[in-house]
């Protein structure tokens, strides 16, 4: 077992990714970004004191309290409160693990969908190929986020408005993948469409290997990199679709804020001089996003060696 | 082409130039929400009146000094206590250019009193309007009515010959989402009419030339442009793009007055904000007690005792509101500063009359709000909701826009919602009659108290004035008990424009642009 586990360590080490890696500070320093924001938010019940969504710790004599260097700041708020009186730190981390989750869910949603239909499009060619790439052609044509919209805008006509606010977040995921799937079927296409060629797809045919299995565990292994290019920075476009998605109030409900909704709420308050409201969770969702979008630079640049 | 023809189109564009700059004043004016129809009797709401009362008139006003004074009727007597006569202006014509009559005062009046008509409430005592020459009116009442004059000062004269060339004899029925030609078109005697109706988006009001008064505004175009953003709406004022926001938002008033362009003017709204409890339903429609606890007055007192009103002018409110005791205000007629005195804010005593109530554990509720009707109504449902959260009770907050809000109150389906009531009348018998009446429209916690309806009759009919006091001391005494309604503040309102645009400000928040001048 210890054994295995150096082995692991130790191909990782002499790898030609970590080997990149570690030569480049960007990302380096924004997977440390990524790391501290991933743990503050999954965990946050353990790192920051006040659960803002439990209404009887609120007290609202707190609201619009500054940040804690600011001349009328209280030190228990770092980064001040909100119009009722929420911690905006604890808020913000609240915030941001649903933005996470919905951005990883519909990334996950898109990517199954995406490259499952553009694998088998390319492995069996014909009739079947040409629908779902015209049908990806047409997707293309519709601005992702009007295509968000829209199903957003169908969901709530269907679901009854007791259950909305629960559905909200799977409709969010919903609208989020089904508007991102057609750059993963393209990418998967054509990587696929190179590597039933070659002769090790071949000579699996030819054994007798079922089609499901050549697809799924020959070939799909062969085009993970490119995919996980896409993927990674699908995931920054994924959380900024649903920031401009809670901003525009189609998002998820008030009650439980994602970083959009809470740029949106703080948006009331910008004339009036209380700033950190809006501009906090902007800068957090700033940073997260860059930071998903360097790390996927990054490997575009090493996973991709056609490009350097 | 010789000088002489190109003489003539220069000053031709000169002239158009000219009289552009000289005599066309626009005013562009902002609120959070539209008026809900143009239908003067379907909707007894505060934006919907603001917007009618440009284009429609009464028999009698309200002036600037809130005063009642004549407006398309020149004077009026009540030969016995029950038969009033109306003698109407013979200079009104409808901005089609058709002559006001008798006719078109008797037509409307009867039109308010429909069933379909949100006013029919209003002027209930009426019992019979006629026409005994083209300029006399006679209304007859069911009993002696000392607030017919106030009440008769929001019922819209409509012209008859129009209402039956477009269908619209009947009110539209807005409660069950009707489509008339009424809603969107207006046909009115006032200083404006409207040319362009686009629901929740733009109506523009031209002056009507037509117009029997002395014209002392200087405007040629009103515009309304409702932004439900309040953000939006002050940024579009600090750009220009709007010249008077009869809503500003509170936490944006100094920034509006530190800029040089822009004043600021608040006033006390006669308007007062609350929350309902239906206490009629056996089960609550969103609770998770399987009864309703509201029926206990116990828990109602545990409510209002848990909201802490002071945080709420303080920090909702920015100190622009006054916290109620009653849903009325100083200046209506019953209106006393005992009465209005509030609970003390308690959260001990409030858990103890929950547990007392057979509540320890608190209970679910839906507390519904509009989100673009009153002041920060929807920020002041979730300040609620977070001190309600303390002693236990899980609300869960809906907020949505006014039109479906107040729909979905009058089709019953609120336990917990929140409402505001402006006093137009400036009498008590208003918020009795529409708020606490056995089975009242607006009676949504159904509220049901034989004492309170016989106060109500003798509130119509008493012409004693002591006696009648009394009974309207007395009623309020019965309602503040029994804790029907939460009471939260009376609101404050705000006006912001532009420096050179004067719009008279005015307690009931209606602008009468009739008024108004752009400098």
């Amino acid at each position: 077992m210890d054994n295995n586990k150096s082995n692991l360590l130790n191909r990782i080490r002499n790898s030609d990714v970590y080997f990149s890696f570690k030569k480049s500070p960007t990302a380096i320093i924004s997977s440390i970004i990524l790391a501290i924001i991933f743990f503050c938010s999954f965990f946050v019940e353990l790192v920051v004191p006040y659960n803002p969504f439990d209404p009887s710790s609120l007290s609202l004599m707190e609201a619009f309290t500054p940040p804690s260097w600011t001349e009328d700041g209280l030190p228990k708020f770092i980064l001040g409160t909100d119009g009722q009186g929420r911690d905006m730190l604890s808020t913000i981390l609240y915030g941001s693990r649903i933005s996470l989750i919905v951005g990883f869910s519909a990334i996950i949603f898109s990517l199954i969908l995406g490259v499952g239909l553009g694998l088998t499009a390319g492995y069996f060619g014909g009739k079947y190929e040409m629908f779902v790439m015209r049908l990806t052609d047409v997707q293309l044509t519709v601005p992702s986020i009007l295509m968000a919209l829209l199903v957003d805008g169908i969901a709530r006509g269907i679901i009854s408005r007791e259950m909305h606010d629960e559905m909200a977040i799977y409709v969010l995921i919903f609208a989020i993948g089904i508007s991102e799937w057609p750059q993963f079927a393209r990418v998967s296409r054509a990587a696929t469409l190179v590597e039933k060629n070659k002769d090790y797809v071949s000579a699996s045919t030819i054994i007798g290997v079922s089609n499901l299995v050549v697809m799924f565990k020959h070939i799909l292994p062969n085009i993970m990199r490119p995919i996980l290019v896409i993927g990674t920075i699908g995931l920054a476009l994924a959380i900024l679709a649903e920031a401009t998605l809670s901003f525009l109030g189609v998002g998820v409900p008030p009650t439980t804020p994602s970083l959009g909704t809470l740029i949106r709420l703080g948006n009331d308050f910008l004339f009036s001089g209380e700033w950190w409201i809006t501009f906090f969770p902007a800068i957090f969702l700033v940073l997260l996003a860059f930071s998903i979008n360097l790390l996927g630079d990054w490997m575009r640049d090493t996973l991709n060696p056609k490009l350097n | 082409m010789n000088f002489r023809s190109l003489s003539k189109i220069l000053l031709a564009v000169l002239l158009i130039f000219a009289t552009n700059t000289s005599f066309a004043k626009t005013i562009k004016w902002s609120m959070q929400g539209d008026s809900l129809t143009l239908d003067p009797h379907a909707q007894n709401e505060g934006p919907t009146t603001q917007v009618s009362r440009q284009v429609y008139e009464a028999l009698v006003t309200r002036g600037l000094d809130m005063s009642i004074g004549p407006q398309l009727a020149t004077k009026w007597k009540a030969v016995d206590p029950n038969t009033w006569y109306f003698f109407l202006r013979e200079d009104v014509k409808f901005s089609n250019g058709q002559q006001m009559t008798s006719e078109d005062v008797v037509f409307s009046i009867l039109r308010a009193k429909q069933p379909t008509s949100d006013f029919k409430e209003y002027i209930s005592t009426i019992s019979s309007v006629k026409a005994i020459d083209d300029y006399t009116v006679q209304i007859k009442t069911s009993k002696p009515n000392p607030i017919l004059l106030n009440q008769l000062s929001n019922i819209f004269v409509m012209s008859k010959q129009w209402s039956n060339e477009n269908f619209a004899t009947a009110p539209q029925n807005w409660d069950a989402g009707q489509e008339t030609f009424s809603a969107v078109n207006a046909m009115g005697t006032g200083p404006f009419k409207i040319t362009l109706r686009e629901p929740n988006t733009k109506t523009v009001f031209k002056k009507n030339k037509k117009w029997w008064g002395d014209v002392e505004h200087n405007i040629t175009e009103i515009q309304l442009l409702p932004i439900k953003n309040a953000a939006t709406r002050v940024a579009a004022l600090l750009s220009g793009e709007i010249d008077i926001v009869t809503d500003a938002p509170v936490q944006d008033l100094n920034r509006i007055s530190s800029s040089a362009g822009h004043k600021v003017e608040s006033t006390p709204q006669m308007r007062t904000i609350f929350l309902g409890m239906d206490q009629a339903a056996d089960q609550l429609r969103s609770g998770n007690t399987g009864d309703n606890p509201f029926k206990k007055k116990q828990v109602r007192q545990a409510l209002y005792q848990a909201i802490d009103i002071e945080a709420i002018k303080k920090k909702v409110m920015r100190g622009l509101s006054e916290p109620a005791g009653i849903i009325t205000f100083p200046g209506v007629t019953g209106y006393t500063k005992a009465l209005d005195k509030r609970l003390p804010y308690d959260i001990d005593a409030a858990k103890q009359l929950l547990a007392d109530a057979g509540y320890p554990d608190g209970f679910e509720v839906e507390l519904r709000c509009p989100n673009d009707r009153y002041v920060n109504d929807e920020a002041i449902c979730t300040a609620v909701v977070g001190m309600l959260g303390k002693i236990g009770v899980k609300v869960n907050l809906f907020a949505q826009t006014k039109s479906k809000h107040f729909k979905e109150l009058k089709d019953d389906q609120g336990d917990f919602y929140m409402l505001g009531w402006g006093v137009p009348t400036l009498d008590s018998h208003y918020v009795f009659h529409y708020l606490y009446e056995s089975g009242a429209s607006w009676n949504k916690v159904n509220f049901s108290n034989a004492d309170v309806d016989a106060a109500i009759r003798v509130m119509e009919g008493e012409v004693d004035l002591e006696k009648r006091n009394a009974a309207i001391a007395k009623a309020w005494e019965i309602v503040k008990d029994d804790i029907s309604y939460l009471p939260l503040h009376h609101q404050v309102i705000s006006w912001a424009s532009k420096s050179n645009v004067d719009v008279p400000i005015r307690p009931n928040n209606e602008p009468l642009f009739r008024f108004s001048r752009v400098n």
